[in-house]
This record gives structure tokens, sequence and C-alpha cells, in this order.
């Protein structure tokens, strides 16, 4: 493509079990912290899994402005999420959105066109909030136990509000934060799993690319700590039921025993800039994003392909989207679940790729520490992986020593790691469909 | 050199039947596709009527395959369907030595209904009511009747990414794949961005568009809830009135459209027969509110002159508009207006309809069968009607062909989708010159 502008990243806002922001969770992974703890949005002692990776708690009134208070009723936990991390994103890029400027944090006036900011979030199935939906279904039951539809349609369903439905359309993620920022250009919701983010991120990239924003919030966010969503997961066979007295070594990406993934919830978003943009306001630069690729595991759209068929497909891609040689890349951010099947997939997938020089190349995962938070999962280790190529700094991954195979990823274990890292590429997967994507980033330079 | 994207082939699934020429002649002749509800009781219902697909030849049209997408929700399967037509009329059935890996799709694809009895039933399940106690639920009881209940392979065929996948396994296209789910704008969505990663590169054939089914108990609950959706249940047939002033909602219907992309070299190296371009795309938020869309139309309009824009066109150029046109009080009256704006002096010389007066309203697979109907409409230089329209609003003043098709030269064609929440798209399709 000519013309092409160049695309960096200047912020990053996630939230995640380990804390609100880069700062927290970039501290409690350096200081090999776990968030991984009995479940406690909702009682899970009847379920086989009870162990969850929960957000701490916050007060959505702090990242909002309070033209939007009253629309905090229609938000579901996922989109409350969102809120938390766009802010956190456009105060750590620094810019100035609507938001900033009605809540008086800044002296000055907005710093970007809400005409050319853009917001693509990836977003997970919602599922709507049980027990508002099975008071209000308890209404309209005349056998004893199941819904009579008839009298669900003439009264059952009034005891939903009338705004019911808004809550939970996945794609009021990304509308409720173009309304808090005023971002108005265009604007996207990738629901395709735990790949969302990277997708997302890769689109807005595109976007930014050829001249559509100047400016996007984009990565993925999702909340799998209610019952519905760790049902349906136990139901597929994927959580970690055998740890739940042992939090903290429950979630094992590509580990040698693997006894499933630990379910969790929060999201990242990143601020993609063009260069010019950045540099008109004196950004502080965190890396340039040069490549993305994505592929698609055909095997099976329930299971990935053993020999990890998508997963090369995406990397390499991604690799030649950016003109870079795997030789030149310093840091793999893999996905990695717990889950035997996919991890197996993946890890061949990236050996296809980077060969048996693999394991001598530093990689970092939070999955150890924090398990996988659906569509959030990827933008949140792509946000760590850019802190760290920012800061020439690699995270330890928690819980990866306990692989014994030499054969895997160097992850770090024990402490941080400094090295010089010039290059880093990210992985998104999902489990369900067989999207894969990935994203290359470069240490910026003139 | 700029990379240009044909349209090779097109299928489509809606409540008037599952083969395009087919439903082309039956819109034409304003041919309504709305009835009362079969697919589940909803005769005390606000709404009692909808747009049902009554015809699914899956079984044909996959053949030994059928067995393998056995496990596919009611989206899914629309998507298959309309995506294997959509591949035969491009002539990919036979076509030699393709790069699957430079092959992908993108879809607006809806979340799979809801196992309906099964997550209602361990949902009452849990709700407590014992004597000593108020009602109140419990989530232990709840978890005990759902493990019995759901079933995991259902639960894991809902996932909105799932029909892409499935159409992906299908042709085995290795390249990118998205869904998204900007709710009813999603397919538009779906086919502009794809087009963008043609322009770009990021492939060479797409198959895109959308795929989408809320006529459950959980999808008309939530839009009757809304008021969004037309109760005239004492007159059904004429319930979808697009731009009329006696509009009073919209008609859910279901169905699916995918087109294939292609970039044009491609397209000709290979000999395919090319039906129309893709020359722009517009894609902004309103960012105003999610419960109302902005009272002057600025997410529409931006929408509009960012895909008249990308096409290079201005709007003496436009000679058809595919309205969004719900039927809704306001999306109506503020699409009009977001028209006016943009096509100023000319706005009340350009034909505008709504499909959605036979169709109802397919949500996330709305935009994408009525690209499909823009790309045929400029073939046949005849536009579909706006049907069921008697009483002429002062707030939608412009010209909806009423009732009757029109014979009409179309050089290009803009299509308008705007989603719940204020996410809003315009693609631009043009008659194809070399």
């Amino acid at each position: 493509m000519q013309n092409k502008k160049r695309v960096v990243v200047t912020g990053v806002g996630i939230a995640t079990p380990l804390g609100l922001g880069i700062e927290t969770t970039w501290d409690a992974l350096l200081a090999q912290q776990t968030a991984i703890a009995p479940l406690k949005a909702f009682d899970a002692s009847k379920l086989s899994s009870k162990i969850a990776g929960e957000l701490p708690a916050f007060k959505l009134g702090d990242f909002i402005p309070k033209s939007h208070r009253k629309s905090t009723k229609l938000m579901c936990r996922d989109i409350e999420i969102a809120v938390v991390c766009a802010y956190h994103a456009v105060k750590h890029a620094g810019l100035v959105t609507k938001c900033i400027v009605e809540r008086s944090e800044s002296q000055g006036e907005a710093n970007v066109d809400p005409q050319r900011l853009g917001v693509s979030i990836g977003a997970g199935l919602i599922p709507a909030d049980l027990r508002e939906l099975a008071m209000a279904f308890n209404t309209a039951v005349t056998d004893g136990k199941t819904l009579d539809l008839t009298v669900w349609g003439a009264e059952g369903m009034t005891n939903l509000t009338p705004l019911w439905l808004l809550k939970f359309l996945p794609n009021m993620l990304a509308c409720h934060v173009t309304i808090v920022h005023d971002a108005q250009a265009p604007s996207n919701t990738i629901t395709c799993g735990e790949a969302s983010g990277h997708l997302a991120i890769g689109e807005a990239y595109r976007t930014i690319a050829r001249g559509d924003a100047e400016v996007c919030i984009c990565g993925g966010v999702e909340s799998k700590t209610n019952p519905m969503a760790v049902g349906r997961q136990i139901k597929m066979g994927r959580l970690n039921t055998q740890d739940n007295n042992n939090p903290t070594c429950a979630s094992q990406p590509f580990g040698d025993d693997q006894k499933g993934m630990v379910i969790s919830e929060g999201g990242g978003l990143v601020i993609l800039e063009c260069l010019e943009h950045a540099r008109q306001r004196n950004a502080h630069i965190l890396g340039e994003l040069v490549g993305f690729g994505c592929g698609h595991d055909t095997y099976h759209w329930q299971k990935p392909c053993p020999k990890g068929r998508g997963t090369a497909l995406a990397l390499s891609k991604a690799l030649a989207d950016a003109d870079v040689k795997p030789d030149a890349v310093d840091l793999l951010n893999p996905f990695g679940t717990g889950i035997a099947m996919h991890d197996a997939s993946e890890l061949a997938g990236w050996r296809e790729v980077f060969g048996p020089q693999l394991g001598d190349k530093h990689a970092a995962t939070t999955r150890g520490s924090m398990g996988v938070n659906g569509a959030g999962s990827g933008a949140i280790d792509f946000a760590v992986s850019v802190m760290a190529l920012s800061t020439n700094t690699v995270p330890p991954s928690l819980n990866t020593d306990r692989a014994t195979s030499a054969n895997t990823f160097g992850f770090v274990s024990g402490g941080a790691v400094d090295a010089n890292i010039q290059t880093m590429i990210s992985l998104g997967s999902s489990l369900s469909g067989g999207q894969r994507a990935a994203l290359v980033v470069k240490k910026f330079k003139e | 050199m700029n990379r240009r994207i044909v349209i090779t082939g097109m299928g489509c699934v809606t409540p008037l039947g599952a083969e395009v020429e087919d439903v082309w002649k039956k819109l034409l002749a304003g041919t309504c596709g709305i009835r009362p509800t079969t697919l589940f009781d909803a005769k005390t219902f606000p709404t009692t009527f909808a747009a049902e697909v009554k015809a699914l030849p899956l079984a044909e049209l996959l053949g030994d395959e059928a067995e393998i997408h056995a496990s596919a929700s009611r989206n899914a399967r629309f998507a298959l369907a309309a995506g294997v037509m959509a591949w035969r009329q491009a002539g990919l059935d036979h076509a030699l030595a393709l790069d699957h890996t430079r092959m992908g799709v993108y879809l607006g694809g809806g979340e799979g209904p809801l196992d309906f009895a099964a997550a209602s039933q361990a949902a009452i399940a849990g709700c407590r009511d014992d004597q000593a106690n108020p009602i109140d639920f419990d989530s232990m009881r709840w978890a005990s009747a759902a493990m019995e209940l759901l079933n995991g392979e259902r639960e894991l065929e809902q996932e909105p990414n799932l029909a892409a996948a499935h159409v992906a396994s299908l042709f085995n296209l290795e390249g990118p794949n998205f869904n998204t789910l900007t709710a009813c704008a999603a397919s538009t969505q779906a086919i502009g961005e794809a087009s963008n990663m043609i322009q770009y590169g990021d492939a060479d054939v797409m198959l895109t568009g959308g795929t989408h089914s809320m006529i459950h108990p959980i999808g008309v609950t939530g839009f009757n809830r809304l008021t969004a959706l037309s109760t005239r249940n004492d007159d059904w047939a004429t319930a979808s009135r697009p731009f009329d002033r006696s509009r009073d909602g919209f008609v859910l219907g279901e169905g699916a459209g995918i087109v294939v992309l292609e970039e044009l070299s491609h397209a000709q190296q290979r000999g395919a027969s090319i039906m129309g371009e893709i020359v722009g795309f517009g894609s902004t938020a309103d960012a105003y509110r999610v419960t109302d869309i902005h009272a002057e139309g600025r997410g529409p309009i931006g929408a509009m002159r960012a895909a008249l824009h990308n096409a290079g066109l201005g709007p003496s150029d436009i000679d058809y508009i595919s309205a969004h046109g719900t039927g809704t009080e306001e999306n109506d009256k503020i699409e009009t207006r977001a028209i006016r704006e943009v096509f100023g002096d000319k706005a009340p010389r350009v034909p505008i309809s709504s499909i959605k007066s036979m169709l109802g309203h397919l949500i996330a697979a709305a935009g994408a069968v009525e690209l499909i109907t823009c790309v045929l409409a400029i073939r046949d230089g005849m536009a579909p009607p706006t049907m069921h329209y008697t009483t002429p609003d002062p707030n939608c003043d412009l010209d909806y062909i009423p009732n009757q098709a029109r014979k009409m030269k179309i050089r290009a064609a803009l299509s308008n989708s705007f989603g719940f929440g204020g996410q809003n798209n315009a693609i631009v399709v043009q008659a194809f010159t070399p």
C-alpha cells in the first residue's frame, strides 16, 4: 500500500485481576504475584471449578464524566471494564478527550479531534444477568419448573426493564467508550473469542495506516466470572477442576500436566496513533506497530489443528507484513491456556515458524498469574509485551517453570530479566472457531 | 497501484426464499415475507408476527459435508447455505490453483440462539421458593440444574464467531477470519472492512456478509421491551412501513447474505464474471447516547460522506439509496434528515427504498442482503419498492419508491446500515467498467 502512515503505540490501559492500570499489573507481574483465588462473584460451591481471576473493586465514577453517570445503569460488567480500560489508556497516552476535559483533569483543551478518533473493541458473548433473568422467568412458571411462554409473553417479560437488552449487546463496549471520550471516527466490535483483541488492534492499525483515523482506542475486554459463562466453560470441558484448593498453581500455560484453564476477567485497550499526530503533541512513544497478520485454523471449529497451522500462518504473515525475519525477534508473547490440545497446537505453530531457536528467545505470558480473561486476554498480553519492549524488561511468567520439557518457550522465572528488546511478536488465539492473529511491535526509531 | 474490489458471487437466505434471483423477482413484485410467528409460541407477546426463513435447502447444498456441520446453530446454517451459493456462483468450486491462505471470511454474524429450553429451566430451578424465605436466586441450585441440562456442544456453537468458522472450514479458507457484531450495522461493516483487507493486500478473496436470527423468545422479548417492534398484530402483512407516517416499529426478520469479494486481477485471471465493484465504505460512531440516535444524524451523515469520499464520488453520482429504513419513528426521520444533509438540493431526486418493508429487519444480516439487491438493481436497471407506503410523513419527505418497483438507470448505489448504540456504516457499489 502506498503512502502508508506509520503507526505507534502511545498508551496502554489495562484492568486485570492483578490491578487496574498498567503500573499495578506490571509491578505485580515483576513480583510474581498471582490473582487466582476462590471465586467471589457468586457461590460456585456446586460447580466443579471454583476458582477465578477477578478484578479488584473499583468505582465507575472515577473513570467517566458526570454527564455519563446515568448511563452506568445500562452497563453490564464487560462494559464497565471497557470504560475503565479506556480511561487508563487515554491517561497513559496523555490524550485529552471529552472525558478528561469534563473531569477537569487537564489544563488544556482536547488534543485529539473527535472526528479522527476511532474505537474498536473485541468483546465476548455476554450472557444476561442470570439472577435478573431467572427471577423474571420465575414469574411465568405454571407447572413448577418450566417457563410458560404464554404467561411470559403476556406479563412475565415486563419484569425486565425496558432497556434490558442494551446492557448485553457486545457492541455496547465500544459504544459507551465512543460516548465517554467523544470518538466519532470508525468504530467496530470484533467478536472472535480470545483472538478478538489482536484482530481489533490489527484492524485499527490498518485504519490509521490508510488515513481513516489518526488515533484509535482498541483492544479487547471480557468478564467470564459470571455463572452462565463459568457453567458453559465447564460444560465445554475447558476448566481446571483439580486445583480448587491450590489456586496459585492452577493456571499453567504450556505445562507438562495440563489440567485446563482458569476462568478470569479483564481487558486491555491501547492507544494507536499515526506518527505525525503523536509527534505534534510530543507523545511518549512506547513502540511502533509494524506488522499484523491473521490466519484461520480450518482443522475443526471445535478443536485446534495439532500442527498449529493457523498459528503458524498468523505469525508468518505478521512477520512478512513487518518485513522482519524470525531471527530478528527478541521477545515472544504466546497465548497459552493450560488446556492440553490448545497449548500443544499453539506450540507446534510457533515451532514451525521459529524452528529450533524457539526456546532460546525470551518469552512472556501473563496467563499463569491471571488465567484466561476471554476476549480481554490477548490485549492484556499485548499491552504487557509493549511495556516489556519499551523498558527492556522481560517479566517473569508465573507457573511456566513447572514445565520440564526443554523444547518449549524461553519463559523467565524467579524475577524479571533485563534484555535488549528491539522487536516483539504477540499472538491471539480463539478457543472456539479457529481465529489466529499476530502483531509485531518494534522499538521506535526516527 | 490501487487494488480494485469486485463482487463475483452472491448468495442469500431470506424470508422470501434462499435463491438470489428468485428473491429478487419477489422483491421487485412487492412480495412480503412477514407471517405469524411459528418458531416459538408468541401468541401472547406484544408482537405475534415475524419474517421467518421457511425453506433452507442446506442438506442439498452441503451434500456429503452436511453431517460434519450438523451441530451448527441456526445462524451458522444460514451462513453455510448462503456461502455455498455465493461460492458456486463465483465459480470457485471448479477454480484451479487457489491460494487458500489468501482467502478469508469476514461476517457480521449474530450470537447463536440460546438453548432456551435448557437455559430457562436451569434459571428457574435456581429460584429458591420455600416458606421460610422469600423467593430469591440461589446460584448453587442453578448450578446443579445447569450442569444436568446444558449441553457443551450446543453452548460452544452459540459463539458469534462460529458461523464464520463453519464457512472457513467448509471451503478451507485459511486467510483472515473476522466476525463483527455492531448490531444492525454488522454485515455492511463486515463487507466494508473485508474490502479494506483486500485493498491493503491482506487477502485476495473474502467471503463476507452476515447472518442472524433473533426470532426466539429472548430476542423478541428484548426488542418488545425496547418498544422497537411493530405491534400491528391485526394487520401483520403490512406492518413493516418504512418512512410511512403510520409506521410503528420494525418487523423482526432473519437470514443471511454472503458475497464473494475479489481483487480485480485475481477475478480476471480466472475468468470470473464480475457483478459489481465496491468503491467506497465509511464507518463512524454517533458518540451520543446508547439509547437514542443523535437528532441531527451526525453519525449517519459522517458515514455517508466518508463512503462517498472514499469512492471519489459526489452526491450527483449516486442514483439509488438502499436505506437502513427500519420503520421506527426515529430512524426513518433521522435517516431522511441525514440524506438531506449529505445530498443537499439533490436529495429529493435520489430514489430511496427500504426492502425491510418486505423482508423485515435481518439485524446483523440486513446490510448484506441489501447490498446484494443494490448489485441486482444496478444490473437490471430496476429499483425495488418500499412497500406499505400509504401516508406521507412531513418528516420523511423524499422519494421512497412507494409500492412499485421502478425502472431506472443506476450507475452507483449507496447502502446504509446503522446499529443500536450508534455505530454507522455506509457502502457504495457501482457497475463494473474495466
